[in-house]
């Protein structure tokens, strides 16, 4: 049976396709904030509620704390609840992640993002989401402005799985996806409607039929459990990305799993990395693979669950691998995205060459010939079989 | 009751599904304090009975009776409260030894 459906080809800034998504998924209520780089989106869904286009309740709230807090009561209460924010306006949240995870409210929030202060900038790292990646939300990254789209589309069916039940954040580059036009496959609104479906909560603090109680006190005594419980929901949520990005699939044409790889198999050099800086590899690969080299790319999709086992098989074999992060962890051995990808190398019995790249922190270009840097580095790593200096800042003036 | 291990968890979130659970929940178990009533000095205004946060104070046919100690957890409200001194605190472990 032919279920694809054709949608409009519109030139959007990325900002405004999350938005644009966000209008199609119509959903209860959307309590926001606009902090630079993701502006564009609340102004975008604000018009959205102020011409009558949508049925939300929209709050603009007095800051970002006061934003997931009123998610969090509006999911509570059994509505689609969904906001959107950048750096700072993420830290202002922080608690209140930990509480809407700890909670297993499926709220969804596309985080354009952006580097945190100090020295004051408003351009891309990923310091905000990564600084984030332990509070219980699971984490989509996009390539492209269409993905998103997309991702912010399918986040609404992954959070809402009843054995995922957890908040989920779609991440898209600020400035470099959110700003800049593209052209986009914008879906009709009611497949995106029929894609997302209706939210049936389990429970609601407003049916006073049947009264229950959220967020009660939770000692010593019954805590852990809670939070194990809640690390089974992460746990189950691979199964539940990889089903609705095929289903996904099947209505647009677009698959998506947890991570995509691109002349990978035979590759002997790899990049791993996230983010909108995906695209420019995959044009040095093609570049390089013209003149012969074996090079390819694994790119992560899902950072939040972490999918271990499919990275670990995809490098196992590898000559040599480079991890590029795009947020310093001070401190660390090595930077998040790093430490993840040797963490399952090891825990899975490989042992290939790994080094780590930080690139692009505060908005710093990552060029073509600075990616072909990397993967001559790769070669000169196996050749010499010396890895020193783990981490490597691409692009730093000494 | 044996405490439930992470998989027998019937809700997520630590949500708590049955209204009333409270009645439960026996907050005398933890109790350092006990109060004892002295019913000759008694005069049933029933300033105990409005004072009390765990509504300990038994009344029965417009009377004060007694204090239920399933749920009474000693805070001595209730004979700091009293006007007639007809609520002492003592010692629960020297309560429960010496009553
Ligand atoms: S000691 Fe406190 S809890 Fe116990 S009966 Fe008096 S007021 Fe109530
Ligand atoms: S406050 Fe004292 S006098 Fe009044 S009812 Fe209670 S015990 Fe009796």
């Amino acid at each position: 049976m032919e279920t694809r459906v054709k949608g409009k080809l519109l030139a959007f800034r990325g900002d405004e396709a999350v938005a644009e998504a966000m209008r199609q998924i119509n959903p209860d209520v959307v309590a926001a904030y606009p902090i630079t780089p993701q502006t564009e989106t609340v102004q975008a869904f604000s018009q959205f509620v102020a011409n009558g286009e949508v049925d939300t309740e929209f709050i603009a709230v007095e800051s970002e704390h006061a934003a997931m807090s009123a998610c969090i009561g509006a999911a509570a209460a059994g509505g689609r609840a969904q906001t959107a924010t950048s750096g700072p306006g993420l830290a202002l949240m922080w608690e209140m992640l930990w509480v809407a995870s700890g909670m297993r409210l499926p709220i969804v929030m596309p985080v354009v993002n952006r580097t945190l202060s100090a020295p004051i900038n408003i351009l891309c790292d990923h310091s905000d989401s990564m600084g984030a990646r332990d509070a219980g939300w699971l984490q989509l990254y996009a390539e492209s402005m269409q993905e998103a789209y997309d991702n912010t589309i399918q986040a609404v069916r992954i959070a809402e799985h009843p054995r995922v039940m957890l908040p989920i954040m779609s991440c898209l580059d600020g400035f470099i996806l959110g700003h800049s036009f593209e052209p986009i496959e914008i879906l009709p609104d009611e497949a995106v409607r029929e894609f997302v479906g209706t939210y049936k909560p389990g429970y609601s603090l407003l049916d006073v039929d049947h009264p229950v109680t959220y967020g009660p006190i939770d000692f010593h005594g019954h805590f852990f459990e809670h939070k194990r419980q809640q690390v089974d929901g992460m746990e189950s949520a691979p199964e539940v990305v990889l089903q609705v990005g095929r289903e996904f699939g099947e209505l647009t044409g677009r698959y998506y799993g947890l991570t995509e790889g691109y002349e990978l198999e035979d590759a002997d050099f790899v990049i791993v990395a996230l983010g909108s800086v995906t695209g420019t590899i995959k044009t040095v690969v093609d570049d390089l693979r013209q003149q012969g080299q074996r090079v390819g790319l694994l790119r992560i999709r899902c950072f939040r669950p972490f999918p271990a086992q499919e990275i670990a098989q995809a490098l196992g074999n590898k000559k040599a691998v480079a991890v590029l992060d795009r947020s310093l962890s001070f401190g660390a051995q090595a930077h998040q995205v790093y430490l993840e990808v040797v963490t399952a190398l090891y825990t899975h019995g490989y042992a290939p060459k790994v080094v780590n790249y930080v690139y692009g922190i505060g908005g710093r270009d990552t060029l073509p010939h600075e990616v072909e840097q990397v993967y001559r580095e790769l070669a000169e790593v196996d050749k010499t079989g010396v890895i020193q200096p783990v981490v490597r800042y691409l692009t730093v003036r000494e | 009751m044996k405490a439930k291990g992470w998989k027998e968890l019937t809700t997520q979130g630590a949500l708590i599904a049955e209204p009333g659970n409270s009645d439960t929940y026996e907050t005398g178990s933890w109790r350092s304090r006990r109060p004892k009533f002295i019913p000759e000095k008694c005069s049933h205004c029933f300033i105990c009975w409005v004072f009390c946060p765990e509504g300990s104070i038994r009344v029965e046919d417009e009377k004060m009776v007694g204090i239920d100690l399933r749920y009474c957890k000693g805070c001595g409200i209730c004979a700091t409260e009293c006007p007639r001194d007809a609520i002492e605190m003592g010692e629960e472990f020297v309560a429960e030894k010496g009553a």
